[in-house]
């Protein structure tokens, strides 16, 4: 039996760790946290609502079995140990004694089928996650037992907040989940409270005064400002308005400006987990982007030192394959793609590209995305490739590419932390599905790399699944079924003062129980 | 009386073809509301997009939805809103406050300014005064109003420090009663001094043009023959007269008032109707932008029927009838 219990959690991450929970610790408490939060949440019963900004507010309010570390080790949360049987299919969950929910009622494991069954109808992430679930069992109320089907290698790196939130089943069962008056006043068992949403302007939340930890939380109260303006935002910045600019609040090339006042500081910490990667869709069904040898052409065309230097002002990495750097198991051992136009020229002549007409979908998500478009757009007509720029929204951009219309689209996706949660759906043949816009866009089918990835998923211990990776890693990177751009680094600014806002893998998104105001 | 009554009728009509052209017109543009939040959720499955298609009726067929929808207004039901996951009506009438203090504001500001200024520089027409006050109601109009706004943002939020830069009111200040009104009319200084400027163009230079036009009307020439002052003359002979285009100005401007004013809601975070329907229009939320239309067009008609109403009032030589 592997036993991995909040002893030895602390035994293998020693004194670092101690010195930091040490530090934790020692916050003043009281104050109030302003922070800027866009675009405006459609609602906060995260059970509901997965997009970024309701994990962001209700990261605060509720909370899962488990958090994670930067380096993506678990720690303890609702759960304060767990255990995991050799053969990785059976994983014992101690859940933590006398948790309540906001309203009193007590956190028990009936909460953990609940949330399981609840989030396998309202959640595509849990659902995913929890197919693989045979049977979820309650020895006792503080005991939960989830049995697979088969061994699931990232397992173990599905129950943070925004993938396995925990509902209270008091409030939820035997009703109509997406009609319960409760989802506009969420209750969770997280260190803030829901008190205020004023549409358009703010959402209040407080301190939750019978949390869990003791100590904490620090702060009294936090507010979520909502300035739909990237530029106004920028400005509530400086001129003291807010506190707190969360990764991608403001435009690019504000963060150097910004960066430089006084008494600021920044990390580009707390995105781990997410690893966003972006890339290129390039259609791999017809037209010239069809052709491998034009693919690579494309790979070798583009100057991602220019766009990481220039555009994202030096933040990220250029990527070097479908893994993100921080995804588990990444591998740098893959064919490389340097800056060089005279290679892509002479594969363009390989392929047989006479020039056809290449349509580029920008990602309409502001001003460094289209700025990264018109730069990518110039490498391409450098080498020769016949490009036109197609202008969309939100919308049109989404359904171009759910539908498969585009040559060559801007993207970029989280990748959870482990191949199997998010890089394999870009890949797999089972993926390809017209309609849905975050899966296997591009049309590329490889029974080789279908089988590589099942094996992935299904294999244990951890030895076996990097083998396996290394060998899926370079057969993508040799086919280049989409064009990597940059591991994006969003950073999070804030004003000194606020410390210790970033302490795991999800960052903002994992709430604020540690953060204080250094008054 | 029944001239009232005819034109209501002809509201209603107008209306209905105004929600069927918006209806169909909305879908016309590429893009779903369930799509679009199945992407925000960063990941999707088929179950999520036609969870989501089922919840909203849009896996109805578009003559069953658009039947359903002009059923709903007709019982005063303007729907659900997919993105904000609230009724429609409660949406606009809770961001309704907001917006009508924003554009009241300006339009009291751009009226009184542009009147003020477009009747001096008609009395002083070729003077330096004359030529400073167009200039300035012509740059104004001309300079986007965007820019306008993050300028003045820049000097009295940023620089001078004197105005907030954002927001309808100090967020967590706890304030009441006349502090708050005082917090509040700081906040609106700077948007409704902004909108407010691009719109007394207008006001300016239409005043100016239809008084230089009266005063050379005969009646003028009697009024100064009879020995009244000047300053009688500007304003009970030629201002009055000269006011009814500006009067229907006014009232299409006025009837716009609902609608918000998207560029400046957005640039000062000020919660209105504007900024609801930008951010719905982005999120493709049909039954919201809609509903918006169907609010902002009934008061663009009540408007117009107030105008002509106070055409009369003006002008009491001119007759309204059926």
């Amino acid at each position: 039996m592997q036993t991995r219990t909040l002893t030895g959690f602390i035994a293998t991450f020693g004194l670092a760790t101690l010195v930091t929970a040490t530090a934790l610790a020692q916050g003043k408490p009281g104050g109030v946290a302003n922070a800027i939060i866009q675009p405006e949440p459609p609602g906060l019963m995260l059970g509901l609502v997965q997009n970024g900004p309701t994990q962001m507010v209700s990261g605060n309010i509720y909370e899962g079995l488990l958090r994670y570390d930067a380096k993506l080790n678990p720690m303890p949360s609702l759960a304060e140990s767990w255990t995991i049987s050799d053969d990785g299919k059976v994983y014992t969950f101690k859940l933590k004694q006398g948790v309540t929910w906001h309203d009193g009622k007590p956190f028990t494991a009936a909460d953990v089928v609940f949330s399981t069954e609840f989030l396998k109808q309202t959640h595509p992430r849990a659902r995913a996650n929890m197919a693989q679930v045979d049977k979820v069992e309650t020895p006792d109320d503080h005991t939960v037992v989830f049995t697979l089907k088969q061994p699931f290698g990232p397992f173990i790196g599905v129950f943070e907040v925004g993938s396995m939130p925990m509902i209270p089943k008091h409030i939820y069962d035997g009703t109509d989940y997406k009609t319960n008056p409760a989802n506009n006043t969420p209750v969770g068992t997280g260190p803030f409270m829901f008190k205020e949403w004023q549409k358009g302007s703010f959402i209040k939340l407080v301190k939750n005064p019978n949390y869990h930890v003791k100590g904490k939380p620090l702060l009294d109260e936090i507010y979520w400002h909502v300035v739909p303006d990237a530029a106004a935002r920028a400005v509530a910045f400086e001129t003291g308005k807010v506190d707190i600019l969360p990764g991608g609040s403001v435009e690019n090339f504000d963060v150097p400006r910004l960066s430089k006042l006084k008494d600021v500081c920044v990390t580009g910490k707390g995105w781990e987990f997410f690893s966003p990667l972006s890339w290129l869709w390039l259609n791999n069904r017809q037209g010239p982007t069809a052709n491998k040898q034009f693919r690579q052409a494309v790979m070798y065309a583009m100057d991602r030192d220019f766009a990481k230097n220039v555009i994202w002002n030096g933040l990220g990495n250029v990527a070097t394959g479908p893994a993100s750097s921080s995804v588990r198991f990444y591998t740098d051992d893959v064919p490389k793609y340097p800056y060089d136009p005279a290679k892509a020229k002479a594969l363009l002549k390989e392929a047989g590209y006479k020039g056809e007409k290449v349509r580029l979908l920008p990602l309409p998500y502001g001003e460094t995305w289209q700025r990264w478009a018109e730069a990518v757009r110039q490498n391409l007509q450098d080498v020769g490739i016949n490009v036109e720029m197609v202008a969309t929204d939100v919308p049109g951009w989404t359904q171009k590419t759910a539908e498969w219309d585009y040559d060559i689209a801007f993207t970029y996706l989280y990748q959870y932390g482990d191949p199997a949660l998010g890089v394999a759906r870009t890949y797999v043949s089972s993926q390809i599905q017209k309609g849905s816009p975050w899966n296997n866009v591009e049309g590329y089918s490889n029974a080789a790399v279908d089988q590589l990835f099942a094996d992935g998923a299904n294999a244990f211990p951890d030895p076996k699944r990097k083998d396996i990776y290394a060998k899926v890693q370079k057969t993508l990177v040799e086919d280049v079924p989409v064009a990597w751009l940059l591991e994006l680094e969003f950073p999070t600014i804030t004003r000194c003062k606020v410390k210790d806002l970033v302490t795991t893998a999800i960052g903002v998104n994992d709430g604020f129980r540690d953060a204080w105001i250094d008054k | 009386m029944s001239f009232i009554v005819q034109r209501l009728v002809k509201m209603v009509v107008v209306l209905l073809a105004i929600v069927v052209l918006n209806f169909f017109l909305i879908r016309a543009a590429p893009g779903d509301p369930a799509l679009v939040m199945a992407g925000e959720a960063g990941a999707s499955d088929e179950i999520f997009v036609a969870q989501l298609r089922e919840r909203f009726g849009l896996d109805q067929p578009l003559p069953v939805q658009l039947a359903l929808y002009v059923k709903g207004i007709a019982t005063l039901d303007l729907g659900f809103s997919f993105r904000q996951q609230m009724p429609v009506a409660d949406l606009i009438f809770s961001r309704l406050p907001a917006t009508l203090l924003l554009t009241l504001s300006a339009f009291a500001i751009s009226l009184a300014l542009g009147v003020l200024f477009g009747s001096l520089a008609a009395r002083r027409a070729g003077s330096w005064s004359d030529t400073l006050i167009t200039v300035v109601a012509l740059v104004f109009y001309a300079t986007p109003l965007f820019w306008v706004a993050l300028m003045a943002v820049l000097v009295f939020s940023v620089t001078m420090g004197w105005l907030p830069a954002f927001g309808y009111e100090t967020v967590g200040a706890g304030l009441t009663g006349v502090a708050r009104l005082s917090d509040i009319a700081q906040h609106l200084v700077l948007p409704a001094t902004t909108l407010g400027l691009f719109f007394m163009a207008t006001y300016a230079r239409m005043t100016r043009a239809s008084m230089l036009q009266v005063s050379r009307l005969d009646f003028v020439k009697t009024a100064r023959a009879k020995g009244l002052g000047e300053g009688v003359i500007q304003r009970r002979h030629v201002l009055r007269n000269a006011l009814l285009p500006v009067v229907t100005l006014a009232g299409l401007q006025a009837g716009t008032l609902v609608g918000g004013a998207v560029l400046t809601e957005t640039v000062f975070a000020w919660p209105g109707i504007g900024r609801l329907m930008y951010e719905a229009l982005l999120q493709r939320d049909y039954n919201l932008l809609l509903g918006i239309f169907v609010v902002s067009s009934a008061m663009v008609l009540i408007f117009n029927l107030v105008t002509d109403l106070i055409y009369r009032l003006v002008d009491p030589r001119i007759e309204i009838k059926a």
